[in-house]
């Protein structure tokens, strides 16, 4: 480890162990661009940013290591100079977040349909607990079941449980071709096609619905690019726009993203669009139903779980809570596991689970 | 508690043939595919609905009774090792396809479901689902999520926790749970991840939800020999790092082959000290240009033969030995025990010739087959369990090779799981902390400790044990070792 680098974590250790011996509370944060994201911000600021740097990478071990305040850009052009990438597509929202904040938010982007969310692409992970302890879960392996899988419980941990200073993350070959189409279809026939042309074998890596258009990504090896191309049919859209229309729904940066309230649903995947005032903007391939400015927060959540899924409330007021509520048993293990991780609570305290 | 007690707490609400007493009965429970760990369950319990498995985990926990689940029988590391004063809960009666839904491209099961038999449903709909452990007649869907198992097509396609969307079931003290879903984005911790791999320590899954995928249209096999299995190691570096991810990556050194090839007949080159089989999957076209691909690649990294399947039934037989590596094991010698180490592959050549130094040292056969795309080593200790030291050599002998694993940065189990066999192990992977941290994620579940007690988190006194004896085998572990 570099000298800085050593520095940084012992600095940390040193702030952590401290906090945990006065029961301070620490709001950690790495590049702070999801200071939105969760219950709410409580403790002290734990700066996580000079944590910093690519520990290991090797392009033909598909494995990446780095430290927690490590940039997601600079991860993203380390991994470019290699032809690979992070095949999770984690958001930025127009900011550049630290690689420790993408694993703990565990968001994943348009691509986790076909290609898995950030939690399938954690390997291991290096976290600080409460009392000062270095643990290490997992490795730079692709294949590892010794011990409980910590690392992937602490993908979208929000950092309740400790802090994470290391991940190592899978990585994949970038696709040797992409084209993205676009076909005029209402919301609930480009479901139905997502789904009907998901069962057929074509290379694809998104399907988004938004404003009467379907758009559809394929990606992967150039003769099943071209004959699903033929096959699907619409319009193709050249590289650039392709790529300002994915980014954009990627990094949540589309107008609806300008509302002043917004739900992001989770609904299973052969879910019809629901009955609510507004269009959605549906990010089928992200298992993601976005809806701006509904009527009523109740409603949301009761069509959600109707539909077998669960809502989220993205931005507006939220009396009852962000996320969708827990069911009472698995409340009661998430304050077991926080209590015998985190047992002065000092870790991020209610931002995943008011208490927790 | 007396079993007699225990069996009529059970039999007030389970039929009589769902509660197993007699030792004749019983004993066919003794061990699952790891078969030098054996005991007798106190009582065996084959529920034949959801209902009656929440009742026998009700009841267990008032009684404080241990339960150890157990699916086919088929785990490799005497995961479903019964407990002596416990109850054996098999979940085979729970055999179940609940639903398979085409559209929406899921599978609902119960967990007795055959690994296999969910593909042969799905094929119907051109779908299958994807991980394919060697022992997919048999194993079943719930020991796949136990054991978060995988298979030869894993580096393509995932393992266990990257195709289940779901679970449901029951901690022991009788909470239904339902993790994941067919949304995949739910509130809180992912505890579905914790669960998979969990090796039946923190509940008992009644019902799995799984992706079903669509079934390749053309698969072919290229098959290489090497002259050295250091050429042989670094090829499979060489098509990773050409950007290439095929759906199989294996490799066979020359024992594994010569072992295999008088019965299975799959024609592999006995001359070459190493083989690979790789596989390409896809439409036609894209299988015709991969392939042209791969030979290109393990041709600039010195395959001396190439060889492409040229029809299915050839694949198929090439395949075959590959999978009938273990049976053939099995005619070489009285036993073999089979180890599970994963590591980067950067080090696979390194790794291979250590362990062909070990064979001398401990006086055992080894050959090696193995997921070499994914790192993940099977090495085949032959040895004689009718000779105790035979098996105290060959237990030795895995150990060492486990802590090498961990030495160049991999692990100690790769996809069979820890279970009671790699225990010892365990105290060389993890710290004290870390091991604290499994124990404190095992107490918020299960807070009585009453399911599969005694697996995968080894004790602080055994792992003091373990320490003191590593020592006194050698003053220092493994001092004839090139250190890497």
């Amino acid at each position: 480890m570099s000298a800085t680098a050593d520095a940084a974590l012992a600095e940390l250790r040193e702030r952590v162990s401290a906090a945990h011996r006065t029961r301070q509370g620490l709001r950690l944060r790495g590049s702070g661009t999801k200071d939105f994201y969760g219950e709410g911000l409580a403790g002290e600021v734990l700066e996580l940013r000079a944590h910093r740097g690519i520990v290991d990478y090797e392009p033909s071990e598909l494995v990446i290591t780095a430290r927690c305040g490590t940039s997601l850009s600079e991860i993203e052009a380390a991994l470019a100079a290699h032809g690979q990438f992070l095949a999770f597509e984690p958001p930025a929202f127009g900011a550049d977040p630290s690689i420790g904040g993408v694993i703990a938010a565990g968001l994943s982007g348009p691509r986790r349909v076909y290609a898995g969310a950030a939690r399938d692409f954690v390997l291991g992970t290096r976290l600080l607990t409460g009392d000062g302890e270095m643990l290490r879960f997992g490795g730079q392996v692709m294949k590892n079941v010794a011990g409980f899988d910590v690392s992937r419980l602490l993908c979208g941990s929000l950092g309740i449980l400790g802090v994470i200073t290391e991940v190592s993350l899978k990585v994949l070959p970038r696709p040797r071709a992409e084209q993205t189409l676009r076909l005029e279809l209402p919301a609930a026939a480009a479901v139905e096609s997502f789904n009907r042309w998901s069962t057929l074998g074509m290379p694809i890596s998104g399907g988004a619905w938004w404003q009467g258009s379907a758009w559809l990504r394929l990606s992967g090896a150039p003769p099943a690019v071209r004959s699903a191309r033929e096959r699907i049919g619409g319009e193709a859209i050249d590289a650039a726009s392709a790529q300002a229309w994915w980014d954009a729904l990627r990094h949540c940066q589309l107008p609806l993203f300008d509302s002043r309230v917004i739900w992001r649903l989770s609904l299973p995947g052969a879910a019809p669009p629901l009955s609510l005032p507004g269009e959605p903007l549906i990010d089928w391939g992200g298992a993601l139903r976005w809806y701006a400015d509904p009527a009523d927060d109740a409603d949301v959540r009761t069509l959600a779980g109707a539909a077998g899924g669960t809502a989220l409330c993205w931005r507006g007021p939220a009396p009852a809570g962000r996320f969708h509520p827990l069911p009472p048993a698995l409340a009661r293990l998430h304050r077991r596991l926080k209590e015998r991780f985190d047992p002065h609570g000092i870790f991020n305290p209610g931002r995943l689970l008011a208490g927790v | 508690m007396a079993e007699a007690d225990i069996a009529a707490a059970l039999r007030t609400f389970l039929p009589e043939d769902c509660v197993l007493s007699r030792e004749e009965e019983r004993r066919p429970y003794e061990c699952d595919a790891l078969t030098v760990f054996r005991q007798l369950p106190a009582l065996v319990v084959l529920p034949r609905t959801e209902q009656q498995l929440h009742q026998v985990l009700l009841t267990c926990s008032r009684l404080g009774v241990p339960v150890v689940a157990r699916g086919a029988g088929t785990g490799l590391s005497g995961g479903s090792t019964p407990h002596a004063q416990g109850v054996l809960l098999s979940c085979a009666r729970l055999n179940r396809i609940l639903e398979i839904d085409p559209h929406a491209r899921i599978a609902r099961l119960e967990p007795g479901v055959p690994n296999l038999r969910v593909s042969e449903a799905a094929a119907a709909h051109g779908l299958y689902y994807a991980p394919d452990p060697s022992s997919q007649v048999a194993c079943s869907i719930g020991g796949n999520v136990a054991e978060n198992s995988g298979g030869v097509h894993c580096l393509k396609y995932g393992l266990t926790v990257h195709n289940v969307l779901g679970v449901r079931g029951y901690t022991m003290e009788g909470d239904l749970l339902e993790l994941g879903g067919r949304a995949q984005d739910g509130p809180g911790l992912d505890l579905l991840a914790l669960t998979i791999g969990s090796e039946g320590l923190l509940m008992i899954v009644t019902e799995v939800t799984v992706k079903l995928i669509p079934r390749p249209p053309c698969a072919q096999l290229v098959m290489a020999s090497f002259a050295d299995v250091h050429s042989a190691a670094t090829a499979v570096a060489a098509v990773i790092a050409a950007g290439i991810i095929p759906a199989a990556l294996e490799m066979m050194d020359r024992q594994a082959t010569a072992a295999v090839e008088p019965f299975a007949r799959a024609g592999y080159d006995l001359t070459a000290a190493a083989i690979l089989l790789v596989e390409s999957d896809g439409t036609p076209e894209e299988v015709a240009d991969q392939v042209r691909e791969i030979e290109q690649v393990l041709r600039t990294a010195g395959a001396s033969t190439l060889r492409v399947s040229g029809s299915e039934a050839e694949r198929l037989r090439w395949w075959s030995g590959r999978k009938n590596a273990f049976p053939a094991a099995g005619r070489l010698s009285p036993d073999y025990y089979c180890m599970d180490g994963t590591i980067p592959r950067r080090h696979v050549g390194e790794v291979l010739q250590a362990i062909e130094r070990m064979e001398a040292r401990y006086a055992l056969r080894c050959m090696n087959v193995f997921h070499a795309g994914d790192g993940n080593l099977h090495p085949v200790i032959l040895f004689d369990a009718n000779d105790p030291d035979s098996w105290e050599r060959a237990e030795r002998f895995g150990a060492q090779i486990l802590e090498l694993c961990v030495q160049l940065g991999g692990t100690i189990t790769g996809e069979h799981g820890v279970g009671v066999e790699k225990l010892n192990s365990m105290c060389v992977q993890f710290s004290p902390a870390e091991r604290a941290a499994f124990a404190a994620v095992k107490e918020a579940f299960d807070p009585a400790g009453l399911l599969n007690p005694g697996k995968v988190i080894p004790t602080l006194a055994r792992c003091a044990e373990y320490g003191r004896m590593r020592v006194h085998h050698g003053a220092l572990p493994h001092a004839d070792l090139p250190r890497f």
